[in-house]
């Protein structure tokens, strides 16, 4: 194998080499606990109180409205669960969309089955929900409304802005997953009006095992984790301080580089997705062609299955991932693919590809060919397409 | 999580295609769940004297399609109907057990051609012991 492209930026980043170097001093020597008083603790704590105000500059909100979590699946929890729990005297109703993440969507699931109501409104074809359902969804009980700021397989960008002007004058908490976008597309609690945000470092090329949620000041929510008085008691643990000083220093890179980086993917995703459509025939790209996150690529390839043509990039050395069931370890496609009307088989042939901030090195015209040849292979042993052609035939 | 068996027979799956002159063909599963096996044969004095197959599925789906039609091929229908999933899955070096059904796949796959060979031959499937496994789709 003579390169390696990986194009699996959905899944994770890179940890940027810069952002290591930040970290590696309260890995090798401050290991002062953040709340204690001497030195070495109140140094940890500094670093992490500097970092907060720089995750806070990023989505333009306050520091002390910034706590970090041990992941985005935790601050999405957090969000929902603290919230319900909080405020179940308001109702019982919930809105969210069918394309959420799991990490909302099975807390969602958790909750119906704790007598919750949950009303799933279904995005359109092209992969966006229509703020007039979520509309249309609100009730007089509706205590939160979660709608992700972009999707983590399709990459397509929601209508925050305007969900979060709907709920202006509504008693309804609005939560955005923000995991996918922070980094990749401007992200404005202002501007949202959204009360609770997540948010995950490795999305943004900083480490594993930090995230944080945005809780705007007044918001009425329960604990998740209780215990110490960490993160102004709202979240015990001690504080993981080279994790937060990595996001930190990730996240203000991220938003600083933002329109180069994001230009350089725009540029590499729109010639994988213009060569992918135009040279391999029976292709679908998965979601809105325009409202969609600058790195990310999905299509789905008829008569074949999803999993078949990993391996072969692999192989290539192309990373890459998919929605069908063989690779999810369940026995139905992504629920995101499902969700666009696709129908079960075009599902399972279905690819992601997530450029990431090293775009402008990627040789995407490599991956193109490839792809070519693997489609056009695993087409040659597929019952599917070997009906399609003679029914085709039959035809001509 | 899988074996260089599996990984040899998926990137190079031994007797893909057609036979267009097949006197026992058989295909099970479904696109919906992701899998089809499409099994052909060319039955000569109740040996298999060729043996084709196309697969749609994962990378388990195929190699057990590949490894199923080795382990026939030039075998008479008898010794074809006593193929047990798991002699396709040992072949292969074990599957992972989320996939285990692929070579249960593989070995209805290979009863069911030969059950509708049977049943073109207008032989009956019921006094037919070896087949108490085979024709279970119809």
């Amino acid at each position: 194998m003579s390169k390696l492209i990986y194009l699996d930026n959905a899944a994770t980043t890179e940890l940027d080499r810069e952002v290591l170097d930040v970290m590696l001093p309260w890995l090798e020597g401050g290991y002062g606990n953040p709340s204690s008083i001497y030195s070495i603790g109140r140094e940890a704590k500094k670093a992490i109180e500097e970092s907060r105000q720089k995750v806070a500059n990023a989505i333009n909100a306050r520091s002390n409205e910034i706590y970090f979590t041990g992941s985005g699946s935790e601050a999405d929890n957090w969000a929902i669960k603290g919230i319900v729990n909080a405020n179940a005297e308001k109702g019982k109703h919930l809105i969210t969309t069918n394309i959420e993440h799991h990490a909302v969507l099975h807390v969602f699931e958790y909750l119906e089955k704790k007598g919750y109501e949950v009303t799933y409104v279904p995005v359109e074809e092209n992969g966006i929900v229509d703020p007039a359902g979520i509309k249309e969804a609100l009730r007089e009980d509706t205590i939160l409304v979660s709608v992700m700021t972009a999707n983590n397989e399709i990459g397509t960008i929601q209508p925050i802005n305007e969900i979060g002007k709907l709920l202006s004058d509504h008693q309804a908490f609005f939560h955005t997953d923000a995991v996918q976008a922070i980094g990749n597309i401007p992200v404005d609690v202002k501007e949202s009006g959204a009360d609770l945000l997540s948010m995950s470092a490795h999305k943004f090329h900083g480490p594993k095992g930090i995230g944080a949620l945005y809780i705007r000041r007044g918001v009425k929510i329960d604990n998740l984790l209780h215990g110490g008085g960490q993160e102004r008691t709202r979240r015990a643990s001690t504080e993981n301080t080279a994790g937060i000083v990595g996001m930190g220093f990730a996240i203000e890179k991220a938003v600083l580089n933002m329109d180069k980086t994001a230009g350089a993917m725009k540029n590499a995703r729109d010639h994988l997705i213009d060569r992918i459509l135009n040279e391999i025939p029976y292709t679908i790209l998965n979601g809105d062609r325009e409202k969609r996150l600058p790195g990310n690529a999905n299509f789905s390839f008829r008569f074949i299955e999803g999993e078949g043509l990993l391996l072969f990039l692999d192989m290539k050395g192309i990373m890459a991932s998919s929605g069908s069931a063989c690779t999810s370890g369940s026995l139905d496609p992504s629920h995101v693919l499902l969700a666009l009307g696709l129908p079960h088989e075009i599902a399972h042939g279905s690819l992601r590809l997530s450029v990431g901030n090293d775009a402008d090195s990627i040789d995407t015209d490599y991956v193109i060919d490839s792809l070519k040849e693997i489609v056009a292979k695993l087409r040659d042993m597929s019952p599917l397409y070997e009906e399609f052609e003679k029914s085709k035939s039959a035809e001509d | 999580m899988y074996t260089d068996k599996v990984m040899d027979h998926f990137s190079n799956p031994r007797n893909v295609g057609e036979i267009k002159d097949a006197n026992a063909i058989g295909e099970v599963g479904n696109a919906k769940c992701g899998d089809i096996m499409k099994i052909y044969m060319k039955i000569e004095d109740d040996i298999i004297k060729d043996i084709k197959f196309k697969t749609f599925g994962c990378g388990a789906a195929i190699a057990t399609s590949s490894m199923a039609t080795e382990l026939v091929k030039g075998k008479s229908i008898n010794e074809a109907l006593d193929l047990t999933n798991k002699a396709v899955a040992e072949a292969l070096g074990g599957l992972p057990a989320v996939k285990m059904h692929c070579s249960v796949l593989a070995e209805e796959a290979i009863k069911e051609a030969i059950c509708n060979y049977l049943k073109d031959k207008g032989v009956d499937i019921e006094s037919f012991s070896k087949c108490d496994n085979c024709c279970r789709g119809n």
